[in-house]
């Protein structure tokens, strides 16, 4: 195969996407997606007088602070309370605010599920719940503070939006998103420096998956088992979104041709692409920092089983509490970075030519 | 605000037609709660007849005050009160948790105009509440905010949140009745959780809190007079009910909290209150 046509089409659907350019540079910025909710949370503030913010005594770590330092009229402190935190939020809502309410995500929504459920799901408030902290990742706090099960708490309420930005760029793009929504809504963030791996100029929607990576284009990748379409599509949401872009770009240079999407939103989930993946690249892997119980892999799963049934490998927690560690060395430990990706793709197209 | 005999007379007869539709509505609906309904039908006449400032005809009038029921499980008592208010027509009650029903068999906001929240599960309504009222006191709205809560929901943490909270931020502008009639559902309050003494302890956490008889107009109208000039706090009105009231056989009976009428009771209970409770003859059988 033609390795430098190949690179050149990489490039090209990198260009089309505008990542990063440093994307696979050694020296890639990282950034907490949390600080991009930080800062759209402030723009969104400036936009609408009616956004308003909550907090449950983290006010630094969940980075409300600075839209509590510009707009201290409309930031409340509710203190470790976080049944509280959400409720209130409803009633400011009933009233035509756009309340945003932050905590750790094992708090909120851990904590507080029925509230969410009754007072914001199913009576139809549009409260925004932001969950800090979420993920392995979170590090040296250990299991307690490392919420595996948010997404899937979250995603099996009507009504409810479910976003989980990649990283801190996309965090305030989610941000602008969902305060406009008019709907309930969940951003997952996370605590730890992630790479940045998209631009202010990444195409963003809500319910839009984005094709990040695909050599479906790459003519000289004829093992192709269509000829056309990519051996493999990886489906990953937040900082694994760049685990699966290093997995892809590491098995070009092996003749493997991968399809990363980059599902930010969970709920509602862009069906429409996962079918196209599934029909197109006839084996799936997902990738998650949540366990595989009812998240990004088990909704992936839904639609593929329902619409076009082709062999699923997921990558996530697999039914275990966190520990304490180092965010990098919890990635590892539990299995969800590139290398992890790898070993399941491997697998899956194993099932899928057989 | 003093009510002349003849005000306290028409409410009373307001509020014991509300009961006998009550009995109705549970005998249809044949599943429900009878005695907290029927004891706060005296508090819920008053809200309605006197105190809150609302237009049945416009239920989303902004300039509204705005009633959370907490305790959502009482809720033929709010659909009652408001079939008579006029926001539906009163045969409707008999729809009553039958499917396709705007009356859920715990309400549910969007399904009928003129119900500020879904509630159910206790002790989140106060929060609510807290958070309405908070937007009325930093926009500077004149309209106020009104919650009723149960004494079994004060064993929520969830209520103790919003407790502090709402004296934190200094809520004036919301008044919480809290219907002390001393049943839950496993037994008598004192001996599933002890709750005594209710009016201290708000009073520990800020509150400007009243004690009143819940079935007695005066006290009850007074009360929401009270907690509208006090400034700088949050009013909590400590309501002592009967749970069941007017129903002689079902008066402070827990058994009854979470039942309702067969219909030989039920003919029993209309008697009772067409009567009231054997004073003066009925029209009817």
């Amino acid at each position: 195969m033609n390795l430098g046509l190949c690179r050149e089409r990489l490039s090209q659907n990198m260009n089309d996407k505008n990542l990063n350019p440093k994307l696979f540079d050694q020296d890639i910025e990282r950034v907490p997606s949390r600080d991009g909710f930080g800062e759209g949370l402030v723009l969104a503030g400036e936009q609408d007088k009616n956004v308003v913010a909550l907090c449950a005594d983290l006010t630094e770590s969940t980075r409300m602070q600075e839209f509590k330092n510009k707009f201290i009229e409309r930031f409340f402190e509710v203190g470790v309370a976080e049944q509280n935190l959400v409720t209130t939020a409803s009633g400011m809502a009933a009233c035509g605010k756009i309340a945003f309410t932050a905590s750790y995500a094992t708090f909120s929504p851990g904590r507080n599920w029925e509230q969410i459920r009754t007072t914001i799901c199913y009576n139809d408030q549009p409260v925004k719940i932001v969950g800090a902290h979420a993920g392995i990742s979170v590090g040296p706090d250990g299991a307690t503070h490392q919420a595996l099960e948010d997404i899937a708490l979250m995603r099996v309420l009507p009504n409810m939006v479910v976003v989980v930005p990649a990283d801190s760029i996309e965090a305030k793009k989610a941000t602008l998103a969902i305060a406009k929504n008019n709907k309930p809504s969940y951003i997952r963030l996370s605590r730890d420096k992630v790479p940045t791996i998209t631009t202010e100029e990444t195409p963003f929607e809500i319910s839009r998956a984005e094709v990040l990576w695909d050599l479906s284009a790459a003519e000289s990748f004829r093992h192709s088992s269509s000829g056309r379409f990519a051996d493999v599509t990886v489906i990953a949401c937040g900082q694994i979104v760049y685990q699966a872009l290093l997995a892809a770009k590491e098995l070009a240079e092996n003749k493997i041709s991968v399809r990363v999407i980059n599902c930010h939103t969970i709920k509602p989930i862009d069906v429409k692409t996962i079918i196209q993946a599934a029909e197109e690249t006839g084996a799936i892997v997902t990738a998650e920092e949540h366990q595989i119980n009812g998240g990004l892999g088990s909704a992936v799963a839904e639609v593929v089983s329902e619409h076009f049934p082709v062999p699923i490998k997921m990558v996530g927690i697999k039914d275990h509490f966190g520990e304490s560690g180092e965010g990098g060395e919890l990635l590892e430990k539990f299995g969800l970075t590139k290398k992890d990706i790898i070993k399941a793709i491997t697998q899956v197209i194993r099932v899928k030519n057989k | 605000m003093t009510l002349s005999a003849q005000d306290v007379e028409k409410l009373k007869l307001t509020a014991n037609s509300i009961r006998e539709d009550i009995i109705k509505m549970l005998l249809e609906a044949k599943s429900g709660h009878s005695a907290g309904p029927l004891g706060l039908a005296d508090i819920f006449t008053a809200l309605y007849f006197n105190v809150l400032k609302h237009d049945p005809k416009n239920p989303n009038w902004e300039e509204r005050d705005r009633l959370v029921l907490s305790c959502g499980h009482t809720c033929p008592v709010l659909y009652t009160v408001m079939a008579y208010a006029g926001y539906f027509d009163k045969t409707e009650l008999l729809t009553l948790r039958k499917l396709g029903s705007r009356l859920q068999g715990h309400p549910h906001r969007t399904a009928l105009p003129g119900l500020e929240t879904t509630s159910g599960p206790l002790g989140s309504g106060l929060s609510q509440a807290s958070g309405m009222a908070l937007v009325g006191k930093t926009d500077q709205k004149s309209w106020r905010v009104y919650c009723v809560m149960s004494d079994g929901e004060q064993d929520e943490g969830n209520t103790w949140e919003a407790v502090m909270f709402a004296a934190k931020y200094k809520l004036d502008n919301l008044t919480a009745i809290l219907d002390r009639n001393n049943i839950q559902i496993d037994g008598h309050t004192e001996d599933v959780m002890p709750l005594d003494s209710l009016k201290a302890k708000y009073e520990a956490f800020g509150w400007n809190a009243i004690e009143i008889d819940g079935h007695d107009f005066n006290q009850i109208i007074d009360a929401y007079s009270q907690a509208k000039e006090l400034k700088g706090k949050p009013t909590l009105i400590l309501a002592k009910t009967v749970p069941g009231k007017g129903v002689d056989f079902m008066e402070g009976k827990y058994e009854w909290h979470g039942k309702t009428p067969n219909s030989e009771e039920a003919k029993k209970a209309l008697y009772e209150l067409r009567t009231l409770q054997g004073k003066i003859k009925s029209e009817h059988e």
